[in-house]
């Protein structure tokens, strides 16, 4: 895979799709995450900004960031160019090209489509086994990630690529640090004289 | 109309017993060997026996048996020996001198439910669990009944909480429904009955509903075990008919009226009720309830007269609030809260400018658990704080009373590190 | 319909009293105040969407 290559396929529209679509979509995974970290907090709202906001955002921007993974995906498959073969986009290691990091794509693709089915049945499952499942979410978005920086050519030739990947990293590290770096316990009219027993 | 007199109350579970343990040959000498009746005449006559659960809700026992029966299927049989009320010795007493009577209740249980498989709990360190191996060693049962040792949390021997462990969970409560009932053990319906409770059931095999309904109330017929402590003599088990006034019950333990000022009945989910009415107040739940207060597991304490009643209340709200099994947030927020207030009540540390808090989490904390530990704790409190106003006034107000000196006297276990759950 | 907390699986996030301010209320350390009641026929649909937003699922709804 050579530059000159590259750029003699510069006006290829399959590839341009998949690569815009797979930047949105990744895009879009990170707000997700963000959003999901953030959807419980209590010290994340307020009266103008209510939690279940937040929860709808994240589940509408998981879908809107699974439509753009399909495109991302069809379009891969077929753009004849690269050679990715026709199981990668559920089975990792199928793929010609670059066989290793879009593997941890296509195993990242797998685990967002585990997380939103279950999460489409929340409902019929125990609350506690959807919970456990949903934790995938901190696998799936580090293979995504990398599957960005290793696969996407912007990524390694056009700097661009490069910044967008890690200012996603730095939001979603804020996210982080305000999910799990606050307490979230209302203060009641009287602070009662309180020993947790647990 | 009780038929109750203070010249003899005949002895029926314990009849027989004397110190020591009735061995099977005795026991058969006693009560003769185990009935063969079928288990839907049995149903029938624990039904017309009126028997009411022993385990402290006094729910009807056929009744209980009659639903896990018709749940159809390999049902399982739970004796609740885990007696986990620090005042009362009734259930360890039962195990460790008639165990034979439980261990027959179980199989005569199991006919009627369908039940393939039993269990008896007892605490972890129970005194009654030799006796009871050995007595399960002397007998062959058809219904194979394994022994098993309870952590020895407070809680742990809810109900729901039982049938958890059994299933290999921690031995705190469940949120229900469904209840055990419908699914308990390996997910079958199980039938969960207190020892004493089946203990009864054992005796109206072989005598029959009309001999058991011959002695107590009329509503509520039969005997029951009451554990009575006072001054001196800690945990005195007796057996008395249903609807004997507990004055007299007191009487013949050796406490005279002028001895005591309240009476604490039922256990620490109990309440405390003032000794003069308590002394015409016939043993019934029914009678118990119309006074606001409850039989629950036949625990009777009288507390003598001189004591701080607050300052025992206190103690075992503090005892109450370490017990929660901290899953329910009400509880286990609210039961500290509210035994912080009352230590501070008796430390003399109070500001009446707390008390609305105090009143506050004393309305907000029942009803909003997976149990009824809360529930209990609240309305053993809030009985206490009513029939011990008078020095409740005086604490409120920063002066101490007379009986914040004398020793401690509710019994409660030593403190023990966390319980474990498993 | 009445609403039932699962006290078990609370874990007072809050979210139930967001989405109907009008029925439940919180105590001060955070869990659901209910009285058991019948539901108004106007909460009804704040109630179902209170029960799916609630993040451990601890919200029951019985009844129609």
């Amino acid at each position: 895979m050579t530059v000159s290559a590259v750029s003699a396929l510069g006006s290829n529209p399959l590839w341009y799709t998949t690569r815009s679509a797979g930047v949105i979509a990744f895009v879009l995974l990170t707000l997700a995450f963000a959003f999901g970290l953030a959807a419980t907090k209590r010290a994340l709202a307020s009266r103008f900004w209510p939690r279940f906001a937040t929860q709808e955002l994240h589940r509408n921007l998981s879908l809107l960031a699974l439509g753009f993974l399909l495109v991302h995906i069809v379009t891969t498959l077929a753009d004849s160019y690269v050679h990715v073969g026709w199981w990668s986009w559920v089975l990792p290691g199928a793929s010609g090209y670059r066989t290793f990091w879009v593997a941890l794509g296509t195993i990242a693709f797998d685990l967002v489509v585990v997380l939103i089915v279950t999460s489409l049945l929340r409902h019929r499952m125990a609350a506690r086994l959807w919970r456990g499942i949903h934790y995938c979410a901190y696998a799936a978005w580090p293979l995504a990630f990398l599957h960005f920086l290793k696969t996407g050519t912007d990524a390694a030739h056009g700097r661009w690529g490069l910044y967008l990947d890690v200012i996603c990293l730095l939001a979603l590290g804020g996210a982080f640090a305000a999910r799990w770096g606050t307490s979230d316990h209302p203060v009641g009219p009287v602070r009662s004289l309180r020993s947790r027993t647990r | 109309m009780s038929s109750t007199t203070t010249s003899k109350w005949e002895r029926r579970l314990l009849s027989g017993v004397q110190n020591g343990r009735v061995a099977l040959a005795e026991h058969e000498a006693q009560w003769g060997p185990l009935p063969t009746t079928g288990g839907a005449d049995l149903l029938a006559q624990v039904q017309a026996s009126g028997l009411l659960g022993r385990g402290g809700a006094g729910f009807p026992a056929g009744r209980k048996m009659l639903t896990v029966a018709v749940g159809g299927g390999k049902t399982v049989v739970v004796a609740n020996g885990a007696e986990g009320e620090p005042a009362s010795a009734k259930d360890r007493m039962l195990l460790t001198r008639a165990p034979h009577l439980v261990l027959d209740g179980i199989q005569l249980a199991a006919r009627i439910v369908g039940a393939t498989e039993a269990y008896l709990v007892v605490h972890a360190g129970s005194r009654s669990t030799d006796a009871v191996y050995v007595a399960m060693s002397e007998r062959r049962n058809r219904v194979p009944v394994q022994l098993r040792e309870l952590p020895t949390a407070y809680v742990a021997s809810e109900e729901s909480a039982v049938v958890h462990w059994l299933n290999g969970g921690d031995a705190k409560p469940t949120f229900t429904p469904p209840r055990p009932f419908e699914r308990g053990v390996h997910g079958r319906p199980t039938l969960v009955h207190n020892v004493e409770t089946l203990a009864h059931v054992a005796t109206i095999a072989r005598h029959g509903s009309d001999w058991f309904r011959a002695t107590g109330d009329a509503d509520e017929p039969g005997t029951l075990l009451v554990t009575v402590t006072c001054d001196g003599v800690p945990g005195q088990v007796a057996e008395v008919p249903t609807g004997t006034p507990i004055g007299d019950i007191l009487t013949r333990a050796g406490i005279e009226p002028g001895d005591t000022d309240a009476v604490l009945v039922g256990g620490y989910f109990g309440t405390w009720l003032p000794a003069d009415l308590a002394a015409q107040l016939p043993l019934s739940h029914h009678a118990l309830r119309a006074a606001g207060g409850g039989l629950g597991a036949g625990v009777l304490v009288a507390l003598p007269a001189g004591r701080c009643g607050i300052r025992e209340t206190a103690r075992v709200a503090a005892y109450l609030a370490a017990h929660n099994a901290g899953q329910c947030g009400p509880c286990l927020n609210g039961l500290p809260a509210i035994a912080g207030a009352l230590q501070r009540l008796c430390t003399g540390e109070w500001d009446d400018r707390w008390w609305p808090a105090l009143e506050r989490w004393m309305s907000v904390v029942p009803g909003r658990g997976a149990c009824r530990h809360p529930d209990g704790a609240v309305r053993f409190i809030a009985s206490g704080l009513s029939v011990f106003a008078a020095d409740l006034a005086a604490h409120r107000a920063g002066r101490p009373c007379a009986g914040v000196t004398q020793p401690a006297f509710l019994p409660l276990p030593a403190a023990t590190s966390r319980p474990s759950w498993r | 319909m009445r609403i039932r907390i699962n006290p078990i699986e609370c874990q007072a996030h809050g979210i139930c009293a967001e989405m109907l301010p009008e029925w439940i209320d919180v105590d001060e350390w955070g869990y659901p105040i209910l009285d058991g009641e019948e539901l108004p026929a106007q909460l009804v649909a704040h109630a179902k969407r209170a029960a799916k937003a609630c993040p451990t699922l601890a919200v029951i709804l019985s009844g129609r």
